[in-house]
């Protein structure tokens, strides 16, 4: 009998419609683009209606799902690379989420 | 070069006017992303990692100064002062807004270009010898064919949804240097008895299934080219595999099938629509040919080479050209550390201005993600180098090992499982630190961030594919690739390496060439072909060396 895997913590995230953007479902039910203000989901159906919800706002986002995070007392923090590079930006360039991280491109 | 008539540019207008209407129904609700979704793919606009991209087509990788200016303007208005080459000869932009590509698309009209079929189940861009026209190898120009194959191919009502997309890449010299054994049609331009054709090579292909692209004709009249393109894509559409989108490809297909049965299949399609091509084909392929007329070519006398600087880049980046007295010369766009194939809108403009002033005006983009000046006197290359070099573009470098193929990795692609550019960057890095490449010479290293091989990691001569191990950035390393027309996939050299490792085993690969080769004349191709993949391998792994001593 297969034993089911507990539910570990997610947040919702999409890309911005517009923008295409990074962004993060919060606790008021708002897209913002920093990881740090996403809502930590700790129980699965409160997660699977969020996701639900989220996903009906096609007006808004694409590509809505849920990611591992792991919950740190300075909020979520990426469980895999994957999802830090979507809430860091690229690592070549100090553009999108890594500006003011990194310098720009040499001209 | 080809210049729109005015079909094409009421074609054109007629296209950005419906996809401006598609993403504005996109953003009124009117389309859901799902309906959207092939829309924009058509039209060559992808949703990354953070961001829309933008892929334009470069046909054949040829551009003139203007359209490199206009390429430069939609890195500047639209995207965040920098576009990417790529290993298809296109430039992606990674920071678009969804609203804003209309008017992208709008702008690239202007000049001639355009982003249709750089994605999607279609025939893609046709990419061509980036030396075309001007090597002094070459049997005759191959970018006719490649303008006849696009328009042939674009917007075809057969072909627009393929099992699969469909590459063909076109050379005219036999040293091949557009990859043409690992396309889904390569064809590599001969002559017969004094008649000009073609071998063409179907089912070549990298990805998770590489394969070699197999002779299906060795001699192809040119005259029955497009008929016999429109053959093989014909059978393909019908027999290639829908199922399964790992198999979807001609490579799969013709593996599947035989060559014998494939190329049956072929002939016999070729049979029966051959006789609809009642020579409007070869008419517009001799008005094309008639645009792709030579410059009006200048004498020069050779300029003396002065300083060591200029002379190192000479060697390395400036090829014979077919007339004596010019040269091709390639503009490095991978100074050490920086992103390969990357260059701002800035470099842009100064390689249109360069070309402007010592090149006829054109240049070329290559599958490595250089730029080509392909006619350029050989009194200015002091002058050219000096130019470059103040803007970070005068790089001796091209064919040595820090001239590094990378996809563009996790760092943007929404496909990737492992990040390729800063692998490049380090490793160039690495090599600018230990001032040995322009000893080892000829090396090519090619880096993929997923299985999909956009960086060409299976030909090269040392391979690096990124990949996700149980949530770890892991690379594979493999060996004695070989892109040219002695194609070859490279040997998996043993386990993987972490991110911090990567660079280090690809430090003590090369040193340990340089310790084993026969002399300096011998590539590391060339040993390794002769002792094998063994001692490189102790190289990687020197701990199960020692254990196995």
């Amino acid at each position: 009998m297969s034993r089911r895997r507990p539910f570990t913590p997610k947040v919702v995230t999409a890309n911005h419609l517009i923008e295409g953007d990074v962004v993060y479902l919060s606790d008021a039910d708002e897209w913002v683009r920093d990881l740090a203000q996403a809502a930590i989901l700790t129980d699965e159906a409160d997660a699977e209606a969020r996701l639900i919800d989220a996903s009906a706002q096609t007006g808004t986002v694409v590509g809505v799902y849920l990611a591992d995070v792991i919950d740190t007392p300075n909020g979520p923090r990426p469980q895999h690379f994957r999802e830090a590079f979507r809430a860091g930006g690229p690592t070549n360039y100090d553009h999108g989420k890594a500006h003011g991280q990194r310098p720009g491109p040499e001209v | 070069m080809y210049h729109y008539n005015d079909f094409d540019r009421a074609f054109l207008a007629e296209r950005n006017a419906q996809f401006r209407a598609q993403v504005e129904r996109r953003l009124d609700g009117s389309l859901t992303e799902d309906e959207f979704k092939p829309l924009r793919l058509m039209n060559g606009v992808y949703l990354q990692l953070h961001a829309y991209m933008l892929r334009v087509a470069i046909p054949y990788g040829t551009l003139s100064s203007m359209q490199m200016r206009a390429l430069a303007d939609l890195a500047e208005r639209w995207d965040k002062g920098y576009g990417h080459f790529t290993t298809r000869q296109n430039i992606q932009y990674n920071w678009p807004r969804l609203a804003d590509i209309p008017d992208m698309l709008d702008h690239l009209e202007t000049v001639g270009l355009h982003a249709i079929q750089t994605s999607g189940n279609t025939i893609r861009n046709v990419t061509a010898d980036h030396f075309a026209g001007a090597a002094a190898d070459e049997i005759a120009d191959p970018r006719p064919v490649a303008e006849l194959l696009r328009q042939w191919s674009t917007d075809h009502p057969e072909f627009q949804f393929l099992p699969r997309k469909f590459k063909i890449a076109v050379t005219g010299s036999p040293n091949d240097r557009a990859v043409t054994r690992a396309h889904d049609i390569g064809l590599v331009m001969t002559e017969r008895d004094g008649e000009q054709g073609f071998e063409v090579i179907v089912g070549g292909g990298l990805g998770r299934t590489p394969m070699i692209g197999k002779t299906i004709r060795a001699f192809l009249p040119k005259a029955d080219l497009l008929p016999y393109a429109e053959a093989i894509v014909s059978v393909y559409n019908r027999m290639g595999r829908r199922d399964n989108k790992y198999k979807a490809r001609i490579k799969i297909t013709v593996y599947e099938n035989g060559l014998d049965q494939f190329a049956a299949a072929v002939e016999e399609r070729f049979a029966e629509i051959r006789p609809a091509f009642t020579g409007v084909d070869q008419a517009m392929l001799a008005g094309i040919e008639a645009q792709f007329a030579p410059p009006a070519f200048r004498a020069a006398d050779p300029a003396p080479v002065l300083d060591d600087a200029l002379a190192a880049w000479i060697r390395t980046n400036v090829a014979d050209h077919k007339r004596s007295d010019h040269a091709i010369v390639t503009i490095s766009l991978k100074k050490h550390g920086e992103t390969p194939g990357d260059a701002s809108a800035d470099q842009m403009r100064l390689m249109a201005d360069l070309a402007d002033a010592h090149a006829y005006g054109e240049l070329r983009i290559s599958h490595e993600q250089n730029v080509i000046l392909p006619h350029v006197p050989r009194d200015a290359l002091p002058a050219l180098h000096a130019a470059l070099a103040g803007a970070g573009l005068g790089t001796a470098n091209v064919g040595l090992a820090s001239d590094i193929i990378a996809c563009p990795g996790m760092d943007y692609c929404a496909l990737a499982t492992a990040r390729s550019i800063p692998v490049a960057q380090g490793i160039a890095t690495r090599l600018d630190e230990l001032k040995i490449e322009h000893d080892v010479g000829h090396l090519k290293i090619k880096i993929s961030g997923c299985i999909n091989a956009c960086g060409h990691h299976h030909v090269g001569h040392i391979g690096i594919l990124g990949l996700d191990r149980a949530g770890v950035e892991n690379y594979q390393i493999t060996l004695g690739g070989d892109g040219t027309e002695t194609m070859a996939v490279g040997e998996r050299a043993g386990p993987g390496f972490a991110y911090d490792g990567i660079v280090p085993a690809v430090e003590r690969l090369i040193l340990a060439y340089l310790d084993l080769r026969a002399n300096a004349d011998e590539t590391f191709l060339g040993t390794y072909h002769r002792l094998g993949v063994a001692p490189f391998k102790a190289a990687l792994y020197p701990q199960e060396a020692a254990d196995a001593a």
